[in-house]
């Protein structure tokens, strides 16, 4: 079987799986990595959203043999290393809004959220009311409100 | 733990110093402190509004769904309990689910208040199975506050006071002397304990019954005050742990080859052998719904999922369309009886279809089983664990007692976790397979051969003359709701109580829950159903969204005919004081009648329902600029821009988990009304993902929401989970005709549009997942 080399939440990692394998399950059903969720395999819901090389994608969408062996895969998991702190500002965020109720599409919330923040900065702006309309992550249980809020509080202190 | 003597469990003879009630829970013979309380509500039934004559109260004011559910749970005379660890913390072993409600937290600060602990030493687990609660372990309608708010702080109350006697004997000073504050006992003389300490102490030699005060309101400092989850922290960090997120030894990932149309039959399978040899698969299996796979991955079974060629049998609703099941629908409506009244008494008409909804969460039915030839574990998100054990069991052919169920913690329900297609499903594939299994439904499975919310119409008739409603009646036409996940039996169980008198299950239902919050006359509200091909169940509340937006369409139309606004109508027309207290809040709040440009406008609503009351004002933007926008693969139209909603559910323990739960039933009543549903064609529903199936998204979500929470009206907790769809759907609803001058009939409003999105094949039955997820990294 082939074999597949990353960096996972700042470690390397070496992985034996067919290469067409979507990484979504290379990361939950062989590595035990289950903070990206799945919600639907299709690049449509957004639970499994996690960073490659600091911007967010859906990993249930990637063929491990796609991953290259200089590529860094943060998942939820190791999302507060990326921050100096003990959580990254917009897992606090959360917190502090209480945005959470199920939280099963929570971790793929916050990791689109960061990524939505970083990307209007790179554009020199600050996240708006567009950038908010244009997230695609589902919540069925309806906390869109909560994460409107909070992203525009947890960019504050990113 | 020790069988306490049956006894009646408020014992509200009993004098006592203060005057106050005492209520009776039990020591149990543990090596540490352990209190405990029968479940149960211990209150007189509520909900004694008054009802104004020439309106005779409908049952669900003098006795609904929820007191029904509660006494059931009265006499089963069995103990949810409060243990004291040596580390100082507390813990409760909850029967019930937790799906998002946020019941966990708000049962950890009924814990926290009797306790005096800090919430945080306080923790809840989800109780696996426990048949001897009978019908006591439900989650459902909205009940779990209602039907274990005493009990648990009788519990605990009963351990604080344990506490204080053991630090009493310890100090060699009287009780009367001796505080316990934030998990800490101090005596006036200057001695200090920690409950940890104490915990071991405290333990009781033998079970005895005890009787114990709570606290007066006016003392809570817990109870009552905004709280956040208690698992936000496990949740922001990936840690929280769903069904398909547990390492079970052995229970490698599984799928099922499901059937094009719904709930067809395996006639056969014409590659096993081609497909059992494929990368990663270690298993093939044929079972009652379709051809089961196991292997290293989900990806591989996935694959082998649309690898297998098998020759299907029909389904239960073969060759059937929306159009079809609404004229089935149709013959099965039960007419209006109030006949054409004189030249002076004029009517108001309504007729609407609700079509079908899915009640999918975002976490797919799923479970884990492990079952061997003479015992079997499972674990899934379930609100009726014990149902699930006895059906398991007799699948398996197991004893009930071999069969273990464990309650994991769940990622949304909406009504899909009262059953538990998954795990009986995975019980039955790991046993064919002789292997553990860690079974999920693809998402297409889910939306297509999941439950649903069933179709339905809702006719109404009103009459009035002179300033006055004479009549009101509904006729509720609907596919058959499934309740055989326990509430039947409850039902049974219960007959002779209901007032409803001998009705079938869901007419019952129907009759406890639906009530019409105004003072219309002679009222009249009545179920048929009809056809049972379909797999359906309650979707955040069962009949309420859809009855209610018939009825609050048919008031505006009432308030129009009788040229007055929408709000006075309602005001001049309300029964109840609460429900007046909450339309006019939001009134107040959102500014009703406030000058606003065309094609926008406000709508109203109100709902009362499991002893609470809501109301909701909703601003909405019909104009084009509005209704054209462009989203990939989504849908726009009208949007809802603000929302007020103010709730009054008697007590709220926890004010910001209700605001939660009201943001939620807001996005669902907003999904409802405008974008959400099922079409049914050819016997299958063509909606595969979350890009066909239209749940409200970021670009539907109103930019405005306000949401009040009443202060403390009856002063005991209602029920919150539901509450909130039925208003806002239905003041979405009215909002919607009062932009457009033209009162919607069908729900949600776009069904009847072209098609939003390429429906995907029926076969294979679930679509490959995509490679190119790199291209679009942002
Ligand atoms: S599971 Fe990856 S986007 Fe839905
Ligand atoms: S919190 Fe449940 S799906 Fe978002």
């Amino acid at each position: 079987m082939p074999t597949h080399t990353f960096t996972l939440n700042g470690e390397q990692v070496t992985v034996e799986a067919e290469d067409d394998v979507r990484l979504l399950w290379v990361l939950r059903d062989i590595l035990g990595v289950t903070g990206p969720k799945y919600g639907c395999g299709l690049e449509v819901c957004r639970a499994c959203t996690s960073h490659i090389n600091g911007k967010a994608f859906n990993p249930c969408a990637v063929r491990v043999q796609d991953v290259d062996p200089g590529d860094e895969i943060t998942t939820i998991e190791g999302l507060a290393d990326t921050s100096d702190q003990e959580l990254h500002p917009m897992q606090r965020a959360w917190l502090e809004r209480d945005v959470a109720q199920c939280g099963y599409c929570q971790p793929g919330q916050i990791m689109t959220a960061v990524a939505v923040v970083r990307k209007a900065r790179e554009e020199g702006r600050e996240v708006g009311e567009a950038d908010l309309d244009a997230i695609r992550n589902i919540c069925r249980c309806g906390t869109y409100h909560r994460i409107r809020e909070a992203i525009v509080e947890g960019a504050r202190n990113m | 733990m020790g069988t306490p003597p049956p006894t009646p469990p408020p014992d509200e003879s009993q004098p006592a110093g203060s005057g106050r009630r005492r209520f009776l829970g039990y020591l149990l013979a543990a090596p540490t402190l352990v209190a405990a309380a029968e479940l149960g509500d211990w209150g007189p039934a509520a909900g004694t509004a008054q009802a104004a004559i020439p309106t005779p109260p409908q049952p669900p004011e003098l006795y609904d769904l929820n007191d029904m559910l509660t006494d059931a749970a009265l006499p089963t005379a069995n103990l949810i309990s409060v243990r004291l660890h040596s580390d100082g913390t507390a813990s409760l072993d909850l029967p019930r689910a937790e799906v998002g409600q946020g019941i966990t937290t708000s049962s950890a600060m009924l814990v926290a208040e009797e306790l005096d602990l800090p919430l945080d030493k306080v923790r809840i687990t989800l109780a696996d199975a426990r048949p001897e609660l009978l019908f006591n372990q439900l989650t459902g309608a909205s009940n779990t506050t209602i039907s274990t708010y005493t009990p648990i702080r009788v519990a605990a109350a009963l351990a604080k006071g344990r506490l204080l006697e053991a630090a009493a004997a310890e100090f060699g000073e009287a009780v009367s002397r001796l505080t316990g504050r934030a998990g800490v006992i101090t005596s006036e003389g200057g001695r200090r304990a920690t409950y940890g300490s104490l915990a071991k102490k405290a333990a009781s030699v033998a079970t005895k019954q005890v009787s114990v005060e709570l606290k007066e309101r006016s003392d809570f400092t817990v109870i009552g005050t905004p709280r956040s989850r208690i698992d936000a922290v496990d949740i922001v960090t990936g840690r929280k742990k769903f069904a398909t997120d547990l390492r079970v030894e052995g229970a490698l990932p599984t799928m099922v080859c499901r059937p094009p149309t719904i709930n067809g039959t395996v006639e056969s399978v014409r590659n096993r052998a081609e497909v059992e040899a494929m990368p990663g698969i270690t298993d093939v299996a044929v079972v009652g719904t379709g051809v089961a796979v196991r292997g290293r991955t989900f990806g591989q079974c996935i694959d082998a999922v649309r690898a297998l060629r098998v020759t299907w049998g029909p389904g239960s609703a073969e060759g059937k369309s929306d159009a079809s099941v609404l004229s089935e629908l149709r013959k099965a409506e039960i007419p209006p009886a109030v006949p054409k009244l004189g030249p002076l008494t004029k009517t108001v008409e309504g007729d609407f279809t609700f079509h079908f909804a899915s009640n999918s969460a975002l976490e797919p039915n799923s479970a884990v089983a492990d079952v061997r030839s003479d015992r079997a574990e499972i674990w899934s998100g379930l609100k009726s664990p014990i149902v699930a054990q006895q059906t398991i069991a007799k699948k398996l052919g197991l004893p009930q007692d071999a069969v273990t169920v464990h309650v994991t913690e769940g990622g949304g329900s909406f009504g899909r976790k009262l059953f538990f297609d998954a795990a009986i499903e995975a019980a039955e594939i790991s046993q064919k397979m002789g292997k553990p299994v860690k079974l999920m439904w693809h998402r297409t499975d889910d939306f297509r051969q999941g439950r649903t919310h069933p179709m339905c119409t809702s006719r109404v008739r009103a009459t009035y003359a002179a300033g006055n409603v004479l009549s009101y009646e509904q006729r509720h036409t609907s596919i058959s709701t499934d309740f055989t996940h326990g509430l039947g039996e409850i039902i049974t169980r219960m007959a002779s109580k209901l007032p409803a008198g001998n009705l079938g299950f869901a007419e019952t239902i129907f009759t406890l829950t639906q009530q019409s919050p105004y003072r219309f006359g002679a009222t009249t509200q009545l179920l048929s159903e009809v056809d049972q091909g379909f797999n359906t169940g309650s979707m955040r509340n069962i009949y309420s969204p859809n009855v209610r937006v018939a009825q609050e369409l048919v008031v505006d139309r009432l308030a129009a005919g009788m040229k007055k606004d929408p709000y006075r109508f309602r005001r001049e027309f309300l029964k109840d004081e609460r429900a007046l207290a909450v339309l006019e809040k939001v009134a107040e709040a959102g500014d009703w009648g406030r000058t606003m440009p065309s094609r926008t406008a406000q709508g109203i609503a109100v709902h009362p329902e499991y002893h609470g009351v809501v109301a909701a004002l909703v601003e909405m933007d019909c104009r084009p600029e509005t209704t054209d926008r462009e989203v990939r693969d989504g849908v726009t139209g009208p949007r809802v821009t603000k929302v007020v909603c103010a709730v009054d559910v008697g007590l709220a323990v926890n004010p910001r988990g209700l605001e939660a739960q009201m943001m939620g039933g807001i996005m669902d009543g907003i999904a409802l009304a405008l974008t959400s549903s099922l079409h049914l064609k050819d016997g299958y529903f063509l909606e595969g993902s979350w890009d066909n199936y239209f749940y409200t998204r970021q670009w539907n979500t109103p930019p405005e929401l306000k949401i009040i929470v009443m202060p403390p009206t009856t002063g005991k907790p209602g029920g919150a989970g539901e509450l909130g769809v039925p208003a806002a759907m239905a003041a979405v609803a009215c909002a919607y005709a009062r932009a457009t001058g033209t009162m919607p009939t069908t729900f949600p409003i776009n069904h009847d549009d072209e098609l939003a999105f390429e429906p995907e094949p029926v076969q294979p039955p679930i679509p490959q997942s995509p490679t190119d997820g790199l291209e679009h990294a942002h």
